[in-house]
Formats: structure tokens, C-alpha cells, sequence
């Protein structure tokens, strides 16, 4: 099983980084209403059933990939391909 | 007195100002102790002041990985026995990631690395870290990081309410744009404080201000308070 962690500053947050990258994008000349900054961690489970590839992987999102003061999370799995 | 508390300053991979905090520490009549990030225990001490630096590359989040260090138990341990903690700048990160202190610290608002002398006001001088200082004090202590906007959630108005914000950027001098200016926290028992300025920057006119001496030194007094009445 593979999991994909799409980690973003909480909404309503302010995001410098956004705005850096929203002003640049204007700057090339795309129209862009607001532009947000996160992360994404590609993790490998191994043989685990979904659901406790979802717990396990909410778990470590709690206690280190996200913060969640500041941050929301995605959690997307998928099979490994064979 | 002439007893020197020991105070231990935690080196994790990546501390950079854990010699200068020594050096600071001891010019004020404290006996540092450098302890590495590996060690499971804390020698006997009076303090620990997790230092500033870029523990771990600051990877993920600053501090984040370092709170996970096998001292950090110690440390945690430490704290909850009430014994005195002062984290700088990336300890500050630190203790806000290991729940110690209650916060995070984001990337500054310019988004660049700011290296300057900042005015903070101290907003109360009754805490175990802010003893030598006057209510509403401003003190000139230089920061340097790149992520220093302290952030909160509701939070903020109940750590208002119970004095935990300590220190606070003067007015029009907020590097970082950190919520409400704020520059130093405690937490609730009054015992670990964080903060983004470099007191150990700040410890002889020389260098352009003693300001941050005054910090360091009601440490160095609530540790040695501490090592004489038996409390660590």
C-alpha cells in the first residue's frame, strides 16, 4: 500500500509563500486568484489493509507530518503495483 | 552567593549558538554544561536552554524532528518536575513542537532570513526569566531567523488572560509578524519560556547591547535559587 500526504497551511492562515508564488504567476502574465503553498510526503506501508493504512497513516499525521495548529491534511492511498 | 548552577545547553546536530549561550551563561555566573542530543539523562542542573541553530536542517518543520531526541525526554521530564527551561529561537521552535509551549512559529511574513536588532517590550517582569527586568521595559536584543512568526489559534485571548505572553516586539518593530507582536511566551506553570530574540547575542555593550543579559541573568538567579533550596 502506498499513501500520499498532501499536507497545506490551514485555511485562513496567512501564507507568504502563496502570495509569493500567486504575485509571480501575475508577474508571467496568468490569471490566478490566490495561490496556496503545501507539502506532499510519499510514504511506502507495505502489505497493510486500507483501513489501517488510514489509521496508521492519520496517526503520524498527528504526531509529526502535520502540525496541527497550523496545518490540514489529505491522506490518499493506493496499491503498490505489483 | 557565590554558588555557579549548573546549567546544561542541549547541542542537537545543526545548534549553532549552543557555544555562544555557554559563553553568555558563564560570563554571568552560571556554570554551563554542554549536554549532546543523545544523552538519555541530564546531568544534575539548575536549567537547560535548548539553543538557537537549524536542528536537523530544520527538515519538515523547524524543531520537529529534534523534539524526537533521546534527551528530549530528559527534558520533558525536567520540565514537568518544574525545573527551569528556556528555549531560543530554534529551542523556542522546539519546545512549541514538542507541546511544551503552547504556538507555532511559521515562516516570517517578508518570507526572508531577518539578522537585526529588535525593541521588545517586557510584559511582565514577575516571571523566573524575567526577574533583573521592569514591567514594560524595552530591552534592544537581535534576532536572526527566517521562521519566527509565532501563530495561535482562540487560544491567544486565554494565554493573554493568564500573563504567558512575556515579551512582545515594540510597537512598529515586529520582524516576523508574529500574532499580536508577541516575541516570548511561558508556559501555564511558569517554568519553560520561549523566545525569538538571542539574549546570549546581547550580554555586553560591547557588542551593542547588554539587554539580553538581563534574561539570561534571572535565569541564572531562579537556578541558583533553585540548586540552593534542593528544587531542581
Amino acid at each position: 500500500m502506498r499513501a500520499t500526504v498532501l499536507v497545506r497551511p490551514k485555511r485562513g492562515i496567512l501564507d507568504p509563500q502563496g502570495e509569493a508564488v500567486e504575485r509571480s504567476l501575475r508577474q508571467l502574465g496568468f490569471e490566478v486568484n490566490g495561490a496556496r503553498v503545501g507539502r506532499v510526503i510519499d510514504l511506502e506501508l507495505g502489505a497493510i489493509e486500507p483501513e489501517q493504512a488510514q489509521a496508521e497513516v492519520e496517526r503520524m499525521c498527528g504526531q509529526l507530518l502535520a502540525n496541527p495548529l497550523i496545518e490540514s491534511y489529505e491522506i490518499a492511498l493506493e496499491e503498490t503495483p505489483a | 552567593m557565590s554558588a555557579s548552577p549548573g546549567v546544561a545547553i542541549v547541542v542537537f546536530p545543526g545548534s549553532n549558538d549552543d557555544r555562544d549561550a555557554a559563553w553568555a551563561l558563564g560570563a554571568l555566573g552560571a556554570d554551563p554544561v554542554l549536554v549532546w542530543h543523545g544523552e538519555p539523562e541530564l546531568p544534575a542542573v539548575g536549567a537547560v536552554v535548548l539553543p538557537g541553530g537549524f536542528s536537523y536542517g530544520d527538515y519538515l518543520r523547524c524543531g520537529a524532528i529534534a523534539r524526537f531526541s533521546p534527551v528530549m525526554r530528559a527534558v520533558r521530564r525536567f520540565a514537568a518536575d518544574g525545573g527551569l527551561v528556556l528555549g531560543i529561537c530554534n529551542g523556542f521552535q522546539i519546545l512549541c513542537e514538542a507541546g511544551l509551549l503552547p504556538g507555532a512559529l511559521r515562516a516570517n511574513a517578508s518570507l526572508s532570513f531577518i539578522c537585526r536588532d529588535v525593541r521588545v517590550v517586557v510584559e511582565r517582569s514577575d516571571t523566573l526569566f524575567t526577574s533583573r527586568c521592569d514591567d514594560r521595559q524595552e530591552l534592544v536584543i537581535p534576532v536572526k531567523h527566517g521562521e519566527g512568526c509565532w501563530f495561535a489559534g482562540v487560544e491567544l485571548g486565554e494565554l493573554e488572560s493568564a500573563g504567558q505572553i512575556v515579551l512582545r516586539y515594540a510597537p512598529g518593530d515586529n520582524p516576523n509578524g508574529s500574532l499580536a507582536n508577541v516575541a516570548g511566551v511561558v508556559n501555564d506553570a511558569g517554568n519553560v519560556m520561549g523566545l525569538m530574540p538571542h539574549p546570549e547575542h546581547a550580554v555586553d555593550p560591547l557588542l551593542g547591547s547588554g539587554d539580553g543579559g538581563l534574561i539570561l541573568a534571572s535565569l541564572v538567579d531562579a537556578a541558583r535559587d533553585r540548586v540552593l533550596t534542593g528544587v531542581a
